[in-house]
């Protein structure tokens, strides 16, 4: 992992743990074994705004994704290089625990995954025990309560909350994610197409959820709906691959600008649905 | 809608459009010529086993009889309803006489185990030793204890040694995956073919000769048999538990070992259950390696580490060879204990683990 910036970070430090953070991509480059996926991705992803990933399929947004939150060093073959600052230190730094990271930069993920052993109150509850934060009894009630309202869930389950888990409809249990998630206080929480295996109107909760999340917590969202993507972000970033190429940025901005006026040729071809 | 409303005009009386539709495959004539199909091949092969031919014995008349129904159905099939529904009964009728098959040869022991052994069985069995009963004493004078309490010492402390193990190296090879992982597969795998005599042979060898017979070096010989029989159950249970819910785990900040303990091997428990029931099923019953290693006794003997200790099973071989018409009848009262107990241990098992795949 070469680190070609010299400024001085806080190696192993990572600050403040409260309050939306900001992340910064700096040079950032990916490989599956010889193949080399991303190159040089320099994108800022400001504190409490929400950022949409967007392009087409197979340019490396999922994987640019679990880089932010060091699930990419999980496939055996995977390497990369640059860095990843959260609120200026760089997450990969020596000193720095990837548990650390992932508790910080949450993630849902595009397919529901709820741990269907688990109860729907032990399910939220789950991301504190499974990275060793000691809850108190009392609290461990009010916590549940407040995930549940912030995730928008809390009315459909609060009568059934020793159900099991996997007991849900798909919008529900992607909310139920959302509330595990948001349960450890994340800084940044990174979501990988998460309304694309649901039906408009989960998908429309989970999008007032984002708007409301969004004030305690940095958004990055991966998406292929373009309307999506206008709806909830307040910033852009465009993938997209050449054959042969590893996949980059091709145009940030603002949404705004990415939808009404974009620079690039192909960023128009894309948001008007012209390929992709 | 239309279809209702078009078999009411056929019938004469319109149908109630609320009443709900079960659309059958197999009606009532089909039932009728299933059952002449059966009653026919069964009045030809009568006929030809008494009257017409020298053919002979009870196997003979059941197998020419499944021949001749399937035979006779398919033909009667083929009449009525064309080639293509002949062949699809004619392959259900195939399958279902093999399961039919297969059943007769597990009801004929277990019913043949209970007659002989029920009419010795008395409740004293379970309370006394063969201590005070000779070779010479009546059948229904036969005490278990010592073996009943010698099996489940010895297959107690042989799951104590291999349920641990087993399991932890099924998570080696599937969730840690490291580097010795080809190499640890084929040992498991070449443990499973390990031939039972061998294995008391081998505890035998390193434990019996210094130290004597005892329950624990028969449980060390079980476990060796046991190991790679959970080993593998195991860990085909957690290759089902999706990925996603690893992923998802790890996301949230969890070490990996966390991972694994707290979420896959709950998803994963009942699972891990009938793993474990597998192996204890597969050494149960073993005696070729309590031979050497317990060696049997007619006293009870509670302490498994030191001293020769009886088992059911091998109760039953001992009692088995010998040259009185009591011992052998003693025999059988000792193997239906033992079916009786496997059995209890399953339903009990099946039951703990009849939840659906991850659910409370």
């Amino acid at each position: 992992m070469a680190t070609t910036n010299t400024e001085i970070v806080l190696d192993g430090e990572l600050g403040d743990e409260h309050g939306a953070a900001e992340l910064v991509a700096e040079g950032v480059h990916a490989w599956f074994g010889d193949h080399h996926v991303l190159g040089d991705i320099n994108l800022d992803m400001p504190a409490r705004s929400i950022t949409a990933l967007i392009g087409p399929s197979g340019c490396g947004k999922s994987t640019f994704l679990r880089i932010l939150n060091r699930m990419h060093e999980l496939v055996p073959s995977a390497q990369l290089a640059g860095q990843i600052r959260l609120n200026g230190v760089d997450i990969y730094s020596r000193n720095v625990r990837a548990t650390d990271v992932r508790r910080r930069i949450g993630m849902v993920f595009q397919k529901p995954n709820p741990f269907p052993a688990m109860s729907i109150s032990e399910n939220v509850l789950s991301g504190l025990r499974l990275s060793g934060v000691k809850v108190s009894n009392k609290e461990k009630g009010d916590l549940v309560e407040q995930t549940l309202h912030r995730a928008g869930l809390w009315n459909e389950v609060k009568n059934r909350l020793d159900n099991p888990g996997g007991a849900l409809s798909g919008g529900q249990q992607q909310r139920l994610c959302i509330a595990r998630s948001l349960a450890v206080r994340p800084q940044v929480l990174l979501m990988d197409e998460p309304c694309s295996a649901l039906d408009p109107t989960s998908t429309g909760r989970i999008e007032e959820t984002m708007h409301e999340l969004v004030e305690t917590v940095t958004i990055v969202i991966v998406t292929h709906n373009m309307q999506q993507a206008q709806r909830v972000s307040s910033h852009c970033a465009f993938f997209n691959v050449d054959e042969g190429e590893p996949g980059g940025i091709v145009e940030i901005g603002t949404t705004k600008q990415i939808f009404e006026d974009p620079v690039d040729a192909r960023t128009a071809d894309y948001v008007h649905g012209r390929f992709g | 809608m239309a279809m209702t409303a078009v078999r009411g005009r056929l019938a004469g009386a319109p149908p109630d459009p609320k009443a709900p539709i079960t659309p059958k495959n197999f009606h009532s004539k089909d039932i009728v010529v299933l059952v002449l199909a059966i009653g026919g091949s069964f009045g030809l092969t009568w006929l030809l086993f008494s009257q017409l031919l020298p053919l002979q014995g009870l196997q003979g008349f059941l197998i020419f009889w499944a021949f001749a129904f399937i035979c006779m159905y398919y033909v009667a099939v083929r009449d009525m309803d064309g080639k293509m529904v002949a062949r699809d009964r004619v392959m259900a009728a195939i399958v279902t006489v093999a399961a039919i098959g297969i059943t007769i040869p597990l009801i004929l022991l277990l019913a043949y185990v209970t007659l002989q052994g029920i009419r010795f069985v008395r409740l004293a069995f379970f309370t006394t030793t063969m201590a005070d009963v000779g070779p010479l004493s009546p059948a229904t004078e036969t005490g278990g204890l010592h073996a009943i309490v010698g099996t489940l010492e010895q297959v107690g402390i042989a799951m104590l040694i291999s349920v641990p193990l087993g399991v932890m190296t099924a998570i080696y090879l599937n969730e840690v995956r490291g580097r010795l992982q080809k190499p640890v597969r084929v040992f498991v795998d070449a443990m499973s073919g390990t031939p039972s005599i061998v294995a008391g042979l081998f505890i035998f060898a390193v434990l019996v000769s210094s130290h004597g017979f005892s329950g624990f070096a028969a449980a060390l010989a079980l476990a060796v048999l046991m190991l790679p029989t959970v080993t593998r159950a195991t860990e085909v249970v957690l290759r089902l538990v999706p990925d996603g819910l690893r992923e998802a785990s790890l996301a949230l900040g969890s070490p990996e070992w966390r991972t694994t303990m707290r979420v896959v091997l709950p998803t994963a428990r009942s699972g891990v259950i009938t793993a474990i029931l597998l192996g204890v099923a597969r050494v149960i019953g073993e005696t070729a390696p309590l031979i050497m290693t317990a060696f049997g006794s007619t006293t009870l003997n509670t302490n498994p580490f030191s001293g020769p200790q009886a088992a059911l099973p091998l109760a039953t071989f001992q009692l088995a060879r010998s040259s009185q018409q009591a011992d052998i009848d003693r025999a059988w009262v000792f193997a239906l204990v033992l079916i009786g107990i496997v059995l209890v241990l399953f339903v009990t098992a099946r039951r703990f683990s009849a939840r659906q795949f991850g659910r409370r």
